[in-house]
């Protein structure tokens, strides 16, 4: 019977065209736009994840309470026994410093005064730990624009853009000039000795690395940190450990009589990430369910129009016998199998699409000029196996309550008027 | 008839006597003027120490400042050994840095002189900040309040001109000795950025002069910074050479 109904829906393209059409790209826009946001939110976590946030991040209570403001003096303090004690009770996880400072960088003239200077943010990270895996997480050798990566103290790391706008180039010298934890006066000369682009607006307009040995000295933060960050194994983001952890940690210091006891924060937590990926969640559910109300209501009316035109095969079916539930059935069913064909044609389609703009991306950077979201510069879409199946739910379902909506025609045939109505 | 008498008597008690007997209430230019003459003058040489409360702990900052009329400002910092010799120079709208660990000059100007000087209360406009209130607000007297038992003009002070650093200040004037007791500096939109309080007022060399300013910049948590003159001369003679570049790096 199956094949008997392929044929019909084959032969008789008048039938099935339309609706399959409606469903390929009906389906086709759900999978590329599904996979676009997929792929926009896991970007954005990852570089959260690398560039801010880690998987999980220590601070003490009054530096998180403030921490837009970068404030180093409610800084971590005896850092290297706090991560003895992290790395003895949650070996899995990779400890890493970072410290965020503020400053002007500001660049001489032959006499010494300044020539040019712009406001930059500090971003000091192990970089000269062999241990330290910092310079591949941020894929510091990869993003090099120019020059090499600081090999020795009192050597800096600057965003290409930056380094453009101050007419900065490698072997030239700087003065950072800035605050210490304590809030002293800091000048400190640095030489630059490379350029990177980091690939994120928020960050490419003025960022500048050090290594942390550098940073904990010029001011005046010895054995301290602004941030501990924690990354789980292979670098990916697992909730729910996480969230064990930082309950663990937390609970350890819950009646802690220290102000600056240190807090843990998942991933999730800051950055109102947590809260991005759930508002992106249901605005995928929505897209799927408005696609399929609105294809619904569009094969509906193809389904009324394709009624109308099958009204007499209808008729003829009645009058040899067939029962109404019989016909019924049958045309759900024949949608089912139209259904399934325009599911696969727009799966395959929407995931050619969905691949092009995973390898290709779109170019927002124009766009996040002003962000202070860390969002890459690309966005691309993502190909994951959930792609492959969820265009059936949209492709299927609309067909099939399209079909059910425009075949109840079918029991409002009168069998006693099917003659009169057939003409014969 | 005696309850006409006493009507009469209530009426002058409670009305007219009260009238006559308010000290009548100078002009806000007037009042400015009395301000600006104790708080300003045509130089100044003053030692001082700037204490910082921070969460953690509290710095003590202590520095010498040269300054001519509005536009010439030299300061050295003096204690502790982290900022000795560090040197800054005011000329006009410009400041510059003088560094002896990097022997480098820094120049500021623009948003970078609404920075906070050294973790403090204070920014560098605070800092630089010289100008005669007469002569960059237009005051009104709103009312009349005490404030630590003395009794104190309260006026409105609205900038007239572009380039201050504060649109609005809501001042507290002692109206026996005309030096503010209290401030309060608003931004353009209204929102409230510093406030101060000025006390241990002293008489040095004929006028009245806070001795102790508290900053708290409302933005941030903590006590504020106290700024304490330790010293100061009115119009003493400041040789010109102090005011040039080169005198940063001497």
């Amino acid at each position: 019977m199956i094949r008997f109904l392929i044929k019909g829906i084959l032969r008789d393209s008048s039938k099935s065209l339309i609706p399959i059409m409606i469903i390929t790209i009906g389906v086709m826009l759900t999978i590329i736009t599904t996979g676009y946001v997929t792929g926009a939110l896991s970007d954005i976590v990852d570089q959260n994840a690398k560039l801010d946030t880690g998987h999980l991040k220590v601070m003490t209570g009054p530096y998180a309470e403030n921490k837009d403001q970068i404030p180093n003096d409610l800084a971590l303090l005896d850092l290297s026994t706090l991560i003895d004690s992290l790395s003895v009770n949650y070996p899995q996880v990779e400890w890493t410093p970072r410290i965020k400072f503020g400053g002007i960088i500001d660049v001489p003239d032959a006499n010494g005064e300044t020539k040019i200077q712009g406001p930059g943010l500090g971003i000091a990270l192990a970089l000269f730990s062999e241990k330290s895996k910092e310079k591949e997480r941020l894929s510091l050798n990869k993003s090099l624009k120019s020059g090499r990566l600081p090999e020795k103290k009192g050597e800096i790391l600057m965003s290409s853009l930056f380094a453009e706008k101050l007419n900065l180039e490698p072997g030239d010298e700087i003065t950072y000039f800035g605050s210490s934890m304590e809030g002293s006066m800091v000048f400190h000369l640095f030489t630059l000795v490379g350029t990177v682009r980091f690939g994120s607006p928020s960050m490419d307009n003025g960022t500048f690395i050090v290594d942390i040995s550098d940073a904990q000295q010029i001011l005046d933060m010895e054995d301290g940190t602004g941030e501990l960050l924690g990354y789980l194994p292979y670098d990916i983001y697992d909730d729910v450990v996480a969230t064990e952890i930082a309950n663990d940690f937390n609970d350890k210091y819950t009646n802690s009589e220290d102000e600056f006891a240190p807090v843990m924060f998942t991933l999730k937590q800051q950055n109102n990430l947590g809260s991005t990926l759930e508002y992106s969640q249901t605005i995928i559910s929505v897209f799927i369910i408005v696609f399929v109300f609105a294809m619904s209501v569009v094969l509906w009316n193809t389904g009324l129009i394709g009624g109308l035109r099958r009204y007499k095969e209808f008729g003829i079916r009645l009058a040899l016998g067939e029962s109404k539930g019989r016909v019924y059935s049958l045309l759900l069913v024949e949608a089912t199998i139209i259904g399934l064909i325009g599911s696969l044609l727009g799966t395959a389609l929407g995931l050619g699409g969905t691949y092009y703009l995973q390898v290709v991306g779109i170019d927002v950077s124009k766009y996040m000029e002003n962000a202070t979201l860390i969002m890459p510069s690309t966005i691309r879409a993502r190909v994951t196996p959930g792609l492959f199946f969820l265009g059936f739910i949209p492709g299927l379902l609309s067909m099939l309550f399209g079909t059910m909506l425009s075949g109840r025609g079918i029991y409002k045939r009168e069998t006693a008027r099917l003659f009169n109505d057939l003409e014969v | 008839m005696m309850k006409r008498h006493l009507l009469i008597c209530s009426f002058f008690t409670l009305v007219i006597l009260p009238i006559f007997s308010q000290q009548k209430a100078p002009s806000a230019n007037a009042i400015l003027e009395k301000v600006d003459y104790n708080m300003v003058s045509k130089s100044q040489i003053a030692t001082s120490e700037m204490i910082v409360y921070g969460k953690r702990k509290s710095r003590t900052i202590r520095s010498k400042g040269y300054s001519i009329g509005q536009q010439k400002n030299f300061t050295e910092y003096l204690y502790p050994e982290r900022e000795k010799g560090t040197k800054m120079l005011k000329l006009e709208n410009r400041l510059w840095i003088y560094s002896p660990s990097t022997d480098r000059i820094i120049q500021l100007s623009g948003h970078l002189l609404r920075q906070s000087v050294m973790g403090s209360d204070l920014s560098y406009e605070d800092m630089m900040e010289e100008r005669k209130l007469r002569e960059i607000y237009t005051a009104t007297v709103v009312g009349e309040e005490t404030i630590d038992e003395r009794a104190t003009w309260k006026m409105e002070l609205i900038a007239k001109v572009e380039d201050v650093s504060y649109y609005k200040r809501t001042l507290w004037v002692d109206q026996e000795r005309f030096v503010p007791l209290r401030e309060e500096l608003y931004a353009k939109s209204g929102q409230l950025l510093k406030t101060t309080i000025l006390s241990g007022i002293k008489k040095l060399d004929g006028r009245w002069y806070p001795t102790k300013i508290n900053y708290k910049d409302v933005l941030k948590d903590g006590k504020g910074t106290d700024f304490i003159i330790t010293s100061i001369s009115f119009n003493p003679s400041i040789p010109e050479r102090i005011f040039l570049k080169a005198s940063l790096k001497e």
